[in-house]
């Protein structure tokens, strides 16, 4: 007989509450846990296994340069933020939404903080999946727009996103006065994602409220580093690095950005299939490399990832 | 495991002689342990030590040739580690019971089912022709095959009379044989000796594999891939037994399953759950996959997923920083900037041609870095665009003096205008759109 190697790890991904129920003082009606594995994906035979989860991106504001082929699937919702992102629990079955208020960046249409916090109790009103807080990566308005909005969303644990090396103590505040969760983002670099984490527990955030981003690139967009530095975190997490053992988030979006991925080239095959498995082919990776949460943009692509998931967990 | 110096010192014959060209067996050992010398450099090694000091040499996962590809040969489960040696082989079924005509077309299709991408030519790699059982059929479904495409072959056949009839045909082009069974294992494992050609096993049981293998060994057929039934069995499954098997071979040094694992999904599964499978099995694994059928929706997507987790973590792959022609450019002709990662150099270049606009390409020296990067890293700079403006000796080549510079560094236009004299335009962020931003320049 042929005996079965397997790993023990001394080392074990934490495990953080995302969204908050009645009886945690939110108005979600779910709660997701992130993380709590203890082996590689999907190994259940030596470990316990983390089901990752699926959410979705509404952006506040969809510009020329989104791409067609999801407006096109997702209709005329997408121009309303807060229909889209029931349309994505609804009908699409997200687990959670990804709220991009890309707008308030000054330099496009600068929406003011209040504003985008209007918007963000609106949403939690009206849909009530788990809801990640993103801004719009312009340092100085984020830390105003996370105050507002981390305020705004009081009690619901939300994910704030993005904390950043030079940008982290604004947001981390915000979330801390509100019990929310922060996403720490690092750019596909182990000694920053850890660099950051401990930043941000030196700071006063607590180690189970924090979501690493290491940032996820898509196939033939850097995909290659990206894969190797997830999956590195991952390792040195399961090893016993306390200060890398968050689970991670990817924004699978980024495959949109490999324009190949849908430019009309009959012999590339049919542009929206060939887009749809760019972007499955992309959160694949991701989910390979350790991923525990995914922020995919069309509803196809939670739509067969979810499947693979659920194949997966078996 | 491989063996320590220690392991290998206990071997030598320990007469301190220095035949070997080092003075001490303790430092041979050490050199050997490193790879550095060869042990037929010591004359009083004894023919168990040989065997020993052998085995443990040899790699822990064989590197099998089918036609002019090599599959197998890894030593790492994570890329970082070190790299991934030789990339996933994708291999599409012809069945031999089709009109010859529908096989010849199909035979075309997928050869030329490839596709250019950052000067990497990737797609189909095999054509795997499987029998209903005729040898005189298949024998001639071989030939015709061989007549339409350049690829290798898979022989997909239990008979042994069959595969001989294939083999016959086109043993030359080293095919590999699918597959040896718990019935047929010896009898293909002769042939596959007799006709030097690689030989799959099939077993859906371990433990019976590794039987397989060791009838495959004994009849000296040394070149086997294996395949554990994973292209069929629930997905979960499939991943643990892929992670199992790379581990028995890379970590356990498992002789017995030292072998590339392939995927065979010609089990009637649609197109998309046949990509799915294949893309985990690409990232996780498996060194051969056939499929029953693929589209190019699905295989360009895979190809260029297949190239990621390929490359060499170690080296980042750029061109030759320099100043390119792109079509026939005169005096006149826009200057364009971009960095050299291979990537953003290809992307830019082919949208430049897709313009129709001659135009010279001054490459950047940003250490293989993409443009966002590169300025990130400080290693696109206004300096360094002017030094490279300078080396290239552009001012020489046109007339004017204008400098196309990406959108995404905008923000180096005044800096750069006061080190070069040159007046710099911002050009578009995403190189997608230069095909109508420089028509429209062109026309004034
Ligand atoms: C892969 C990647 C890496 C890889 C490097 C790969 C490589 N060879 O460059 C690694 C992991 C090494 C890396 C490192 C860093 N990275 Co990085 N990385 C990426 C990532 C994911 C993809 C980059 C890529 O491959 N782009 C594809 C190529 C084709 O794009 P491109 O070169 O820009 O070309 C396009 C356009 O610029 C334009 N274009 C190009 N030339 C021209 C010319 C003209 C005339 C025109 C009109 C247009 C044009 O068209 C092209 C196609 O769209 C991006 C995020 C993203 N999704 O874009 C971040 C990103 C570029 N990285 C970033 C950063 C900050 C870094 C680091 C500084 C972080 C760190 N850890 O220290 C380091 C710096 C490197 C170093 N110190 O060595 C930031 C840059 C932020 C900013 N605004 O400056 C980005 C945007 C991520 C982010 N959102 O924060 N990175
Ligand atoms: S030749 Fe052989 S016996 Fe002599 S020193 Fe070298 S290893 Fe030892």
């Amino acid at each position: 007989m042929v005996a079965i190697p397997k790993e023990s790890w001394s080392g074990k991904i934490k495990e953080i509450a995302f969204g908050a129920t009645d009886d945690e003082g939110g108005t979600r009606d779910k709660k997701l846990l992130l993380g709590g594995e203890t082996t590689l994906p999907f190994l259940a035979f030596e470990g316990k296994v983390s089901r990752p989860a699926i959410g979705m991106e509404v952006i506040d504001h969809v510009g020329d340069d989104y791409p067609h082929i999801i407006i096109d699937e997702i209709g005329d919702v997408i121009k309303d933020p807060v229909a889209w992102a029931r349309a994505c629990v609804d009908v699409y079955g997200a687990d959670f939404i990804c709220l991009k208020l890309l707008s308030t960046n000054p330099e496009e249409a600068n929406v003011s903080a209040e504003d985008a916090a209007s918007l963000v109790s609106t949403v939690l009103a009206q849909v009530k999946a788990p809801l990640i807080i993103q801004g719009s990566g312009d340092y100085e308005k984020d830390a105003r727009v996370m105050e507002l909005c981390g305020d705004a969303a009081k009690g619901e644990r939300c994910l704030l996103a993005r904390a950043e090396q030079d940008s982290y103590k604004s947001i981390a505040v915000a979330a801390t006065a509100n019990g929310h969760d922060v996403v720490a983002f690092s750019n596909i670099d182990v000694n920053i994602a850890k660099q950051l984490n401990i930043m941000l527990t030196e700071f006063g955030v607590p180690v189970d409220h924090i979501v690493s981003d290491p940032l996820m690139a898509g196939i033939g967009f850097g995909m290659e580093y990206a894969y190797s530095a997830m999956e590195r975190i991952k390792l040195a997490g399961l090893v016993g690095d306390k200060m890398l053992q968050s689970p991670m988030i990817a924004d699978i979006s980024v495959a949109w950005s490999a324009k190949e991925a849908y430019r009309v080239d009959a012999k590339l095959g049919d542009e929206r299939e060939r887009a749809v498995f760019w972007e499955v082919g992309s959160a694949l990776a991701a989910l390979m490399a350790g991923a525990n949460a995914l922020i995919l943009r069309h509803p196809k692509s939670v739509a067969i990832t979810r499947q693979v998931v659920d194949e997966l967990m078996g | 495991m491989p063996m320590t110096a220690l392991d290998i010192f206990k071997l030598l014959a320990k007469k301190n002689c220095g035949e070997c060209g080092v003075p001490t067996c303790l430092a041979f050992a050490m050199m050997l342990a490193n790879k550095q010398t060869e042990l037929t450099k010591c004359p009083y090694v004894s023919p168990e030590a040989v065997q020993q000091l052998e085995s443990s040499a040899s790699p822990p996962m064989r590197t099998v040739t089918v036609g002019d590809l090599e599959i197998g040969g890894e030593t790492e489960l994570f890329r970082h580690e070190k790299k991934f040696f030789n990339q996933t082989a994708y291999a599409v079924v012809i069945e031999d019971n089709s009109d010859n005509e529908s096989i010849a077309e199909r035979a075309k299709k997928l050869d030329a089912m490839k596709y250019e991408r950052i000067g990497i030519i990737s797609g189909v790699d095999l054509i795997a022709i499987k029998s209903k059982g005729d040898a005189q059929r298949f024998s001639e479904v071989v030939t015709l095959v061989k007549e339409n495409s350049g690829l290798p072959f898979v022989l997909m056949s239990d008979d042994p009379q069959v595969v001989e009839a294939g083999l016959k045909v086109v043993s030359k082009a080293k095919p590999l044989i699918y597959a040896g069974n718990v019935n047929n294992c010896a009898a293909l494992a002769k042939l596959a000796w007799q006709y030097a050609c690689p030989l799959a096993l099939y077993s859906d049981d371990v433990d019976e594999l590794v039987s397989l293998s060791e009838i495959a060994k004994s009849e000296r057929a040394d070149d086997v891939v294996l395949d554990l039934n994973l292209g069929a069995k629930p997905l979960r499954d499939a991943l643990e037994w892929l992670t199992i098997l790379r581990r028995l071979s890379v970590k356990k040094l498992f002789r017995p399953l030292g072998y590339p694992v392939m995927l065979n999904m010609d089990n009637g599964a649609d197109v998309e759950t046949q990509a799915i499978r294949a893309t985990l099995g690409t990232l996780k694994y498996a060194s051969l996959i056939i499929f029953g059928d693929l589209d190019a929706a699905r295989l360009y997507p895979l190809t260029t997923l297949r190239t990621n987790i390929f490359t060499d973590p170690q080296a980042l792959i750029q061109v030759n920083p320099g100043l390119y022609d792109i079509g026939k450019p005169d005096r006149n002709s826009p200057v364009i900037v971009t960095s050299n990662f291979s990537l953003t150099y290809f992307t830019v270049a082919s949208d430049i041609e897709a313009s129709k606009v001659p135009a010279r390409l001054l490459v950047v020296d940003t250490e293989g870095l993409s443009v966002m990067t590169a300025f990130a890293a400080d290693k696109f700079t206004p300096e360094i665009i002017a030094q490279a403006l300078k080396e290239y000796k552009v001012a020489e080549k046109v007339d004017h003096r204008k400098l196309i510079i990406p959108g995404m560094i905008a923000m180096l236009k005044m800096k750069l205008e006061e080190l070069t004299g040159w007046e710099v335009i911002v050009g578009v962020k995403d190189s997608s759109a230069l095909p109508k931003y420089l028509r429209e320049l062109a026309s004034g």
